[in-house]
C-alpha cells in the first residue's frame, strides 16, 4: 500500500506541473536546453535609454508583446505563461484549477510613462504638482493606471484566468519571494486545506527607475561588456548581480490526490526552511547564522541529513557579499562534504530574476533531478580562492541527483531554502 | 493534524485616536469624535496621526532614519504588540516567533518626482533626462524605506523577531490573508506564536494618488461612514495607523502564563469577481456563517466608505436585524493593509471587556447585552472580502 504521509506524518507534496519563462526563452524545453548549454540570457538593455547609467545590461524578457507595456502587464503575462505550462503538464483544466493561488509579484508603483501622461493632463492648469494631478484624477479617474498600482491586481487576473479558489495571496520576501510562494503552497497542502495549489513567482519589473534604485545601493554588476560575462557567481572578480525577468510556476498536489487522478509525478517538495536576519537592511549577519539556520531548518523539515543532499542550486547572486556569505553558510552546515557537493548558480546565465528567482530556480532544480544534468555556473574564469565550492564550472555535468537544496537569501533579511527530491522521505 | 485554539495575546495600535488599547477603548466607548486634517490635502480629508514619540519603540535614531513613516508606524505598533504580550526583548520567544506583515509601499520623494515631471514637459529626450535626474537626485536608501518587505525587515532588526518573515501584499487582502495564514499555521501546529499586522500612512500625496487614480477619495469633507452615498468623490476618507497582533496557540500562551483578549474561532475569506458576482449576498453569507446562530451579533465593520462596497456591506448588515454594527472607519479612517488587523483588534478588545463599544453614529444601534463573541469584517475597495469570528478566550 502506498504511504501518503511523510516522516512527520504530513501529506506528501508532489509536483505535477512546471512552467518557466526567462530571458533564455519561453517554456521548460527551451530554457533547459539553453541553461545546460551554458548560454547567457543577459544582454544590453534596449527597453529604455541607458545613457548616464553605470549598468546597461539586464536579463529582460524582450520577446513578448507585453515586454514594453510596463511592469504590471509584463509580470502578469510572465506569470500567466508559466502557469499555463505548469497546469497543462499537470493535465488539469486550464480555466478551473480548483485550488488556491500563491503569487510572488514585484511591488510596483505607477510607472514613469503613466506619470508623464498624468502630468500632461494638467499642463493647462499650472506648474507640475501632485495637487494638480490629484485634481485631474478627481475630474477623470484613470482606472487602467489605478490597476497597475494595485498589488492585488495581478493575482486577481491570474485567479480569474485559471479558476483558482479563494482569496489569492500576493507576497514579497524580496529575493526569496518565489521560494516563499512555494512554501506557502506546501504548507496549505500539509494542513489539508487543499489537494492542489498553484505557486508562481513572477517579475517583469526592470525599468530605469528600478535599475537606478539597485544601482544606488551598489548592488549591480557594472561589467557591461560583454554582457554575457557580467554575472560571475563565486568568481574573484564578481561585482554585483544582474537584474533579470521571468516567471516560474509549480502545480503541487498531495501525493494521494495526484495518484488518485493518475497524474505523472515530477518530483517532491520535501522540505522548506526559513530564518530572518536581524542585522542590517542590505547586509547579512557576518556570522551567517540566519542563512545557516534556514538551510538547517529546510533539511530538518525534509527529514534529510547533510549526507543526503546530492546537489545545491545556489542563490549565487554574484554580489561580493552574498556569495561569500552563502559559502560560509554552506561550509558551516555541510562541513567536510561542502566542496564535494556540486553547487551551481543559474543566475550566471539568467541573471537575478528577483521576485521570480526562488520559483524559477526550484523549477530548474526539479529538472535537474528529472534529467540528471547539472547546469553549470558560467563565467567561472577566475575562481574566488576563498570559496571552495564545486560550482560545476562553465560546462554542464551528468550526475544522478535524488535530492536538491535550493537557496534564496533576500534583501531585508528574508531567507528561505527548499529541498526537492526524486522520492519522498517516509 | 492538530487543532489548536488560536488566541490573541498582544495588541499594538496606533491611529488618529491615539496609541494603545486604552486610548482606543476610551475613544470608542465615549462619544467618539473623529480627528481630522482638512487643510493639508484639501479638498481631501484624512485622519492624521497624532504625536508619536518614535524613540519609545525604535530606540536607535539610525533605525528611524532608515524608514519612511509607514515603516516607522508598523515597527512602532509591532513593538507595542510585543510589549503588550510580554514578549518584547524576550530573545528566546522573539527568535522563534513567526511574522506575517501586510504591506503596501511607496511614499515616494515628491520633490524629485515633481522636478522630473516639470522637466519632462520641455525635455527633448525624457528617457535620458529621467536617468540623469534619478541617478543624481534619489536618496540611495529611500528605496529601502519604500520597499514592501522592508517593514518586516525593520521589525526583525529593531525587535529581533526572526523565526520567519513573510510579507503579504494586495491592499486590504494582505491584512486578511496575513491573519488568516498566521492563524491557520498556529491552529495546525505549524507555528506556536506569531506577530501579524500592518500599517498605512495616508498623509502623503503619493499615497492619496494611489486611491484617487481610481476616483475613490471623498472630496467634500468628512461625513458619518454610512451616510456618504451621493457625496462628492468616491466616499473614502483614509487614515494613518499601524496595528499588530500577537497570535499564540492556547497551549503556548498557557505555558508562559499569558493572558488572552480573545480566541480567533474562524476566518472566512474570499475574492468574488465584483463585476459579475453580487457582493451584498456574498457578505451576508459570510456574516451569517460567522454569526453562528447569534441573532444579536456585535459586528466591528471595516467598511472603507468607498461607495459601492460600503453600500453592499450596509445592505448585508441591515439584513441581520438584530445585529449591532460599528463602522470604525468613520472614526479612524480607512487603513488599507492594516484595516482587517484594526477591525480584529477592536473586536478582540470588546470581547475581552465583555461589552460593545458605543454606536459611532446615529444610525448604529446600541447593544445592551454582554459581548462574548464579535465579528470583524473587511471588504476591500476593489477586491477581497474577509470576516473573522472572535470568542471569549
Amino acid at each position: 500500500m502506498t504511504k501518503y504521509t511523510d516522516h512527520l506524518g504530513r501529506p506528501i507534496v508532489a509536483v505535477t506541473g512546471i512552467g518557466i519563462v526567462s530571458s533564455l526563452g519561453q517554456g521548460k524545453e527551451d530554457n533547459w536546453a539553453a541553461l545546460t548549454a551554458g548560454r547567457s540570457g543577459i544582454h544590453e538593455i534596449t527597453r529604455f535609454p541607458t545613457e548616464n547609467l553605470n549598468t546597461r545590461i539586464a536579463g529582460t524578457v524582450d520577446f513578448l508583446a507585453e515586454s514594453t507595456a510596463g511592469a504590471t502587464p509584463l509580470s502578469e503575462k510572465l506569470a500567466a505563461l508559466a502557469a499555463e505550462e505548469a497546469i497543462a503538464q499537470a493535465g488539469l483544466p486550464m480555466d478551473d484549477f480548483g485550488g488556491p493561488l500563491f503569487l510572488a509579484a514585484p511591488p510596483v508603483e505607477l510607472d514613469w510613462k503613466s506619470r508623464f501622461a498624468l502630468d500632461r493632463t494638467t499642463i493647462e492648469d499650472g506648474d507640475t504638482s501632485y495637487e494638480l494631478m490629484l485634481a485631474s484624477c478627481r475630474r477623470k479617474p484613470l482606472p487602467d493606471f489605478f490597476n497597475t498600482t494595485q498589488f492585488g491586481y495581478i493575482a486577481e487576473r491570474i485567479a480569474d484566468t485559471f479558476g483558482t479558489r479563494g482569496l489569492p495571496i500576493t507576497l514579497s520576501t524580496a529575493c526569496a519571494s518565489g521560494a516563499t510562494a512555494i512554501q506557502l503552497g506546501v504548507e496549505a497542502i500539509r494542513r489539508g486545506e487543499s489537494d492542489r495549489v498553484l505557486s508562481i513567482g513572477t517579475d517583469g519589473s526592470v525599468s530605469a527607475e528600478s535599475l537606478i534604485r539597485f544601482s544606488l545601493l551598489s548592488a549591480l554588476s557594472t561589467q557591461n561588456d560583454p554582457a554575457h560575462k557580467s554575472a560571475r557567481p563565486f568568481s574573484k572578480d564578481r561585482s554585483g548581480f544582474v537584474m533579470a525577468e521571468g516567471a516560474g510556476a509549480l502545480v503541487m498536489e498531495s501525493l494521494e490526490s495526484a495518484l488518485a487522478r493518475g497524474a505523472k509525478i515530477l518530483g517532491f517538495l520535501q522540505g522548506c526552511g526559513e530564518k530572518a536576519d536581524d542585522f542590517h537592511r542590505t547586509r547579512s549577519k557576518p556570522d551567517g547564522s540566519p542563512a545557516i539556520a534556514a538551510v538547517r531548518n529546510a533539511l530538518d523539515d525534509a527529514g534529510l541529513t547533510t549526507d543526503q543532499i546530492d546537489y545545491i542550486n545556489a542563490h549565487g547572486t554574484s554580489t561580493p557579499e552574498n556569495d561569500k556569505m552563502e559559502y560560509l553558510a554552506l561550509s558551516t552546515v555541510f562541513a567536510d562534504r561542502t566542496s564535494s557537493i556540486p553547487t551551481s548558480s543559474n543566475k550566471s546565465m539568467i541573471g537575478h530574476t528577483l521576485t521570480a528567482a526562488g520559483a524559477i530556480e526550484a523549477a530548474f532544480s526539479l529538472l535537474t533531478i528529472q534529467t540528471g544534468t547539472l547546469p553549470p555556473t558560467i563565467n567561472y574564469d577566475n575562481p574566488d580562492p576563498t570559496i571552495l565550492l564545486d560550482v560545476v564550472p562553465n560546462e554542464k555535468r551528468e550526475a544522478k541527483v535524488s535530492t536538491v537544496l535550493s537557496n534564496s537569501f533576500g534583501f531585508g533579511g528574508q531567507n528561505t531554502c527548499l529541498v526537492m527530491a526524486a522520492e519522498p522521505v517516509l | 493534524m492538530q487543532n489548536n485554539k488560536v488566541l490573541i495575546t498582544g495588541i499594538g495600535i496606533v491611529s488618529s485616536l491615539g496609541e494603545g488599547l486604552d486610548a482606543h477603548w476610551n475613544a470608542l466607548s465615549g462619544k467618539p469624535e473623529p480627528k481630522l486634517e482638512t487643510e493639508t490635502f484639501a479638498p481631501y480629508t484624512v485622519h492624521p496621526l497624532g504625536e508619536v514619540d518614535w524613540n519609545l519603540q525604535i530606540p536607535k535614531r539610525s533605525d528611524q532614519r532608515q524608514m519612511e513613516t509607514w515603516q516607522r508606524l508598523g515597527t512602532y505598533a509591532a513593538g507595542l504588540a510585543l510589549e503588550d504580550a510580554g514578549i518584547k526583548e524576550d530573545e528566546a520567544l522573539c527568535s522563534t516567533m513567526d511574522m506575517v506583515v501586510a504591506a503596501g509601499g511607496g511614499e515616494r520623494d515628491l520633490a524629485v518626482d515633481t522636478l522630473i515631471l516639470a522637466e519632462g514637459r520641455t525635455s527633448n529626450d525624457r528617457g535620458v533626462m529621467l536617468n540623469q535626474k534619478l541617478s543624481t537626485e534619489l536618496r540611495p536608501t529611500l528605496f529601502l524605506a519604500q520597499l514592501s518587505n522592508l517593514l518586516a525587515g525593520n521589525i526583525s532588526i529593531v525587535h529581533k523577531v526572526t523565526g520567519s518573515s513573510r510579507t503579504f501584499m494586495g491592499e486590504e487582502s494582505s491584512g486578511i490573508s496575513a491573519i488568516e495564514t498566521a492563524a491557520a499555521r498556529i491552529r495546525s501546529g505549524q507555528s506556536t506564536h506569531a506577530l501579524v499586522g500592518g500599517s498605512y500612512n495616508t498623509e502623503h500625496f503619493d499615497m492619496l494618488l494611489g486611491h484617487e487614480l481610481g476616483g475613490y477619495l471623498k472630496s467634500d469633507g468628512w461625513a458619518p461612514l454610512w451616510q456618504r452615498q451621493g457625496s462628492a468623490g468616491g466616499g473614502l476618507v483614509p487614515g494613518s495607523g499601524g496595528v499588530f497582533l500577537v497570535l499564540e496557540s492556547a497551549e503556548h500562551a498557557e505555558k508562559r502564563g499569558a493572558r488572552a483578549y480573545a480566541e480567533i474561532q474562524s476566518i472566512t475569506s474570499g475574492q468574488i469577481r465584483r463585476g459579475r458576482d453580487d457582493l451584498k449576498t456574498t457578505v451576508q453569507t459570510m456574516l451569517e456563517k460567522a454569526a453562528d446562530g447569534d441573532e444579536a451579533s456585535f459586528i466591528v465593520s471595516g467598511a472603507s466608505g468607498a461607495h459601492k462596497p460600503t453600500s453592499a456591506e450596509k445592505a448585508a448588515l441591515d439584513a441581520l436585524p438584530g445585529a449591532a454594527a460599528r463602522g470604525i472607519s468613520g472614526v479612524t479612517g480607512h487603513l488599507r493593509e492594516a484595516q482587517f488587523p484594526l477591525a480584529v483588534a477592536l473586536a478582540a478588545i470588546a470581547v475581552s471587556k465583555g461589552e460593545a463599544f458605543s454606536p459611532l453614529e446615529e444610525s448604529e444601534k446600541p447593544l445592551d447585552k454582554p459581548v462574548s463573541a464579535a465579528i470583524a469584517t473587511t471588504i476591500g475597495i476593489t477586491r477581497a472580502e474577509g470576516v473573522a469570528r472572535l470568542v471569549k478566550a
